[in-house]
């Protein structure tokens, strides 16, 4: 158990993304009560959109220097494909069955990854993103990569602008009146529609971020990568009590943890030799959500359904 | 010209028309009441009225423009606002967050906050509480709440939709005061209530809808005596 400092970390690490990439699903949800499966495709949209902007730099120039232009490209094609999905996808729904939306989302899954199989030069297998050179850092006793810092440093940045942001602002309260009683809002003079597109946005810009930690993470991306992630993150959003912002950030790190603690502890476990190491880990954070919804329906830091107007 | 005018308003649910061609209308300065029984239309009527629903056919005129097509939060802009049947208050905001809400247009902050300020004198448990989840409050002061939110936008018309249900009697009189002052003040205010006797007692004008149309109207004072009203609505046999 020596090394549970570094599987911390990596959970934690692990964690941080997939809580960025749960925003995404839970703003969105928060609003519209709709799941927007096409999410994780967003965030692979924002990978493609991240390594653009690095091959359109010249040869030979710095990671760092490169990094801010990565991420806004990221930031700025998630936010245009997720925009682009309120608005031609989702939006022409808005009154239809449940499921019309969510069969929709299905399909603009695919329609992306295949915009990115059949366009992007050489994406038929992963490409290789950047990567920072050098030692890893020694944190409280273990060892992040340098591409992992940038996790660390951007999820908690981000989930305090979303914090104030909400909390604080005029369109962050209408978002809130949105989320509570859509038809109340507009009477308040609130445009609903607007409220709408920028959940959109904020879920997109957030899977952007995550999208080039991602890259920065694993050292490649594929058309594919959407899929696993975008499952993981929803989990996560369930798991945190799907609605609320910070659950999805409780929900991720929680998420996290478990894969990485189960993948290092699980096969000491006298009885459980088969069931440890890496291939089980998606087993063990689905396991993890039904227990924890069998406990809390709603998830653990739940939204309250029954006052919802 | 009146403040508001509707004329033949028909609504439908899908194939169910609930609403089946009513004309009335509303002078500034004015309390119109709509009353009648249950499924009558007037909620409809009125959630018609602030964009909330879109006409099937029919013309409403607001301050001299049509805004039969105007998106819900386009006509709060023109001053017409609307508290809801069964209150609505944001219940996970706070008392002080929901009277802000009910300003979300204006951008005169010293001015909200006289307002907000004003809506306290009108009911000091609000200011009490101001801090609270909206959630906490009784029916009545989420009531007062919701009147005091529709006023902060400071409308030209008030429509308030059945104000005193499921209120005890000396909360439903409160209301009913409340009313009376805002009246009195000179608001307009356009009045749906099951309430008849309240309602007509204070109102310059009154239509009894049954079953998506207009039944009978007048003046308050002729409808409370009409035979057929005290009938059936003021519990007379
Ligand atoms: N969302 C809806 N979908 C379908 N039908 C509806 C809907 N809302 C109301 N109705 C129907 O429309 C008719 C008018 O309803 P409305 O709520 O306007 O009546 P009301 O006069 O406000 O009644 P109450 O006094 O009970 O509030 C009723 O027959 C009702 O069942
Ligand atoms: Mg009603």
């Amino acid at each position: 158990m020596n090394d549970l400092p570094q599987q911390l970390a990596s959970g934690l690490i692990l964690g941080a993304m997939y809580g960025l990439i749960a925003i995404g699903y839970t703003m969105v949800y928060g609003i519209v009560q709709l799941i927007n499966f096409a999410h994780g495709e967003i965030v692979m949209f924002g990978a493609f959109g991240g390594l653009t902007a690095w091959l359109l730099l010249p040869q030979g120039t710095a990671l760092t220097l490169a990094l801010p232009l990565m991420l806004v490209m990221a930031v700025g094609v998630s936010v245009l494909v997720g925009i682009g999905a309120e608005r031609f996808a989702y939006r022409p729904l808005r009154n239809a069955p449940r499921l019309a939306p969510l069969i929709t989302a299905i399909g603009l899954s695919i329609m992306l990854q295949q915009l990115i199989w059949s366009f992007y030069p050489d994406a038929k297998k992963a490409r290789s993103f950047p990567q920072f050179s050098g030692e890893s850092v020694q944190l409280l006793g273990a060892n992040v990569q340098r591409g992992e810092l940038f996790l660390l440093i951007a999820a908690p940045i981000c989930m305090i602008a979303l914090g104030f942001f909400v909390a604080k602002t005029r369109t962050g309260r209408a978002m809130q009146a949105t989320s509570q009683d859509p038809d109340t809002a507009k009477l308040m003079g609130i445009n609903t529609d607007r409220i709408i597109v920028t959940a959109f946005a904020i879920g997109a810009a957030f899977g952007g971020v995550a999208a080039i930690a991602y890259g920065l993470k694993y050292g490649q991306i594929d058309f594919k990568i959407g899929f696993i992630l975008g499952l993981k993150a929803f989990t996560a959003a369930v798991l945190g009590g799907i609605g609320n912002i910070y659950g999805a950030m409780v929900g991720g790190v929680v998420l996290g943890l478990a894969e990485s603690l189960a993948t290092a502890y699980i096969e000491h476990i006298p009885g459980m030799e088969l069931f440890g190491g890496g291939a089980w880990k998606n087993v063990w954070a689905f396991v993890l959500l039904i227990l924890v919804l069998l406990v809390r329906p709603q998830g653990l830091l739940g939204e309250r359904v029954a006052d919802r107007a | 010209m009146p403040l508001l005018e509707v004329e033949d308003l028909r609504v439908a649910y899908g194939k169910i028309e609930a609403v089946k061609g009513i004309s009335f209308s509303v002078e500034a300065g004015q309390v119109v009441t709509l009353i009648g029984t249950n499924g009558a239309g007037k909620t409809t009527t009125l959630r018609t009225l602030s964009g909330l629903l879109k006409p099937l056919a029919g013309k409403i005129t607001f301050d001299g423009e049509v805004i039969n097509d105007m998106g819900a939060h386009k006509i709060v802009a023109k001053g017409l606002a609307h508290s809801p049947e069964g209150r609505r208050i944001f219940p996970r905001l706070t008392i002080a967050e929901n009277l802000q809400l009910g300003a979300f247009l204006r951008k005169d902050a010293s001015g909200i906050q006289r307002d907000i300020e004003r809506a306290y004198t009108l009911f000091p448990i609000l200011g009490e509480r101001r801090g609270q989840a909206a959630g906490t409050l009784s029916g009545g002061e989420q009531q007062m709440l919701a009147m005091g939110r529709a006023l902060m936008s400071q409308p030209k018309l008030l429509m308030l939709d059945e104000p005193s249900m499921g209120l005890s009697p000396i909360m439903m009189q409160r209301i009913m005061e409340t009313i009376t002052e805002l009246k009195a003040q000179g608001t307009t205010i356009l009045l749906v209530e099951q309430n008849a006797q309240a309602a007509l007692s204070l109102a310059d004008h009154g239509h009894v809808m049954e079953i998506g149309t207009i039944a009978l109207s007048g003046t308050g004072q002729e409808l409370m005596h009409d035979e057929s009203v005290r009938k059936a609505y003021l519990g007379e046999d």
